[in-house]
């Protein structure tokens, strides 16, 4: 009961912000080419998801058909790039990560070159990674890593050296190796943090994704939006805006689901 | 024979460009299967000298033997037993109380018997499959106790288990302590502050000094048990002791307030 009146105040918001639109645009106080009507947008939308052809059994299964919208087709091609720079990069920033955490020596010889290359937005690769990969999916992957690189590396640093002390003096008294201490201890005692990091990077990647498919590719939202500016199809860029907030509230929950899942022995999390 | 043997034991620590002297010319000898309290107050050194005697920090000069080898490292043979229980967090019950017989890379079945064997011993087993966060405080110190009965010390170190415990759970698992030790036949050296603890567990109690930390006082308690906390045979002791305590705690005091203490 409660739960249901928390969505419905929640709803208030959006929904006062829609009428107020609608009305702008009713009453044609604003330019529909500036600012489409809600309705416009939608339908719109509808057009924007639905497939293309009629359905035509000779072409492959009816799934496939639902599927060839032009609205999913963008919206697959963005998560494969976001999911494949995403592997990528915390890929390599979690070991990495976590032999800087570990080792003073390694952190030592490591950190400076971080912190200068940290602070580069990854669209400033953008001329680069089009030099280095050419045109098409490897340059927009290449970004989508960097850009999920350094808060998985940041924060698996933060989570090792932050382990508390007395978890490796209980693993010391009974007697574990380092390699055990290291994966039995560290690495669990880390996860927190390294949960954190990667719920950053993946918002890191989605927002490279859609700037990257704005240079370097010929499909996906953010290719998509940047075309219909070209044809002033204002209801199809807010369409495609929407969409990349949707996909993007959707991973986030995504992640947020799985981490108090995996990590469910945390105090932090006991409400969840 | 001795079992643990303290030989001049020092400890120096560095803290603020002070030198301070934690330990000084330490000599204890514990027999095989002694209870023995460390009593003290705050800054005594007291835990200094269990985590000499764990390994965590070696003495500055002096030795600390154990069955006649000298202690270098932490090591499964003297099980420690923390204040703040220091249970792996992301383990539940049962796996935390196995993780020390995994690292012996005891047989699978075998680890399985004897996590259920102390379950039992201890009154964990419908908590087995719980995190340490659903737990109160008694039932984490008896997970704690569990996980380093479990690798089967002959000596058990333990600093201040029960003091963040409420009474009634306080008593309860200082019975519970003194039935494993019987069973067990385990030696123990126990920090603590209270004295009535001491009196309770101990059969010898040593009573500290403050700032430099040496031996006060050794005395042996040979009250028979259980103890009666209310007999007068107890209560002159508890004075006793409360006496030789006070004179350091007002020393603690006098350094607390020209903001010398470091604790």
């Amino acid at each position: 009961m409660k739960g249901y009146r928390h969505a419905a105040s929640g709803l208030l918001v959006p929904l006062a912000v829609l009428a107020l639109w609608q009305l702008l645009s009713s009453k044609g106080w604003v330019n529909a080419t500036i600012l489409p009507s809600p309705m416009q947008v939608l339908v719109k939308w509808w057009a924007y998801l639905r497939p293309g052809e009629a359905f035509d059994p000779a072409q492959g299964s009816y799934l496939k058909w639902c599927l060839s919208g032009e609205l999913i087709q963008d919206a697959a091609g963005s998560l494969y790039r976001v999911l494949t720079g995403f592997i990528i990069g915390a890929g390599l920033a979690l070991p990495l990560g976590l032999v800087m955490g570990y080792s003073r020596l390694v952190y030592g010889l490591f950190n400076p070159l971080i912190q200068v290359l940290r602070p580069i937005p990854p669209i400033a690769y953008i001329p680069l990674s089009i030099l280095w990969f050419g045109l098409g999916n490897p340059p927009a992957i290449f970004l989508i890593a960097i850009g999920a690189f350094f808060p998985v590396l940041m924060n698996t640093v933060t989570g090792v050296q932050n382990v508390d002390s007395i978890y490796l003096r209980v693993g010391r008294n009974l007697g574990a190796s380092r390699w055990t201490q290291f994966t039995r201890i560290i690495l669990p005692a880390a996860t927190p943090f390294i949960f954190t990091g990667a719920r950053i990077g993946m918002g890191t990647a989605f927002i490279v994704v859609i700037v990257s498919e704005m240079i370097a590719v010929n499909n996906g939202l953010g290719y998509r939006i940047l075309e219909a500016r070209e044809y002033l199809w204002s209801d199809k860029i807010i369409a495609g805006m929407f969409t990349i907030g949707l996909l993007g509230l959707g991973i986030d929950t995504a992640m947020s689901r799985l981490s108090s899942y995996l990590l469910k022995w945390h105090r932090g999390l006991e409400q969840g | 024979m001795s079992h643990i043997s303290i030989h001049d034991v020092g400890k120096v620590f560095h803290s603020g460009g002070q030198e301070v002297c934690a330990l000084e010319a330490i000599d204890l000898e514990i027999r095989q299967g002694e209870f023995v309290c460390l009593l003290g107050p705050s800054g005594c050194g007291k835990s200094t000298l269990l985590n000499a005697v764990a390994g965590f920090s070696p003495p500055t000069t002096g030795t600390i033997t154990v069955d006649g080898s000298i202690i270098t490292d932490p090591g499964p043979d003297r099980g420690m037993v923390f204040q703040e229980y220091a249970l792996f967090p992301w383990m539940t019950v049962e796996q935390n109380i196995a993780f020390g017989l995994q690292i012996k890379k005891e047989p699978k079945l075998t680890i399985q018997e004897k996590v259920n064997g102390l379950l039992a011993m201890l009154h964990l087993e419908e908590f087995r499959k719980r995190y340490p966060k659903d737990l109160s405080g008694g039932m984490r110190q008896r997970v704690a106790i569990a996980r380093v009965l479990a690798i089967d010390s002959p000596i058990l170190l333990m600093d201040e288990p029960f003091g963040a415990l409420d009474a009634l759970t306080r008593r309860n698992l200082q019975d519970e302590l003194l039935r494993l030790w019987t069973e067990l036949e385990k030696t123990i050296l126990f920090v603590t502050h209270s004295i009535e603890e001491a009196l309770y567990l101990a059969d010898r109690t040593v009573v500290m000094t403050y700032r430099p930390g040496t031996l006060k006082r050794d005395l042996a308690i040979d009250l028979p048990r259980p103890r009666d906390v209310a007999s007068p045979a107890f209560n002159a002791l508890k004075k006793e002791l409360s006496a030789l305590l006070m004179e350091e705690q007002s020393r603690h005091n006098q350094d607390e307030f020209r903001g010398a203490a470091v604790d």
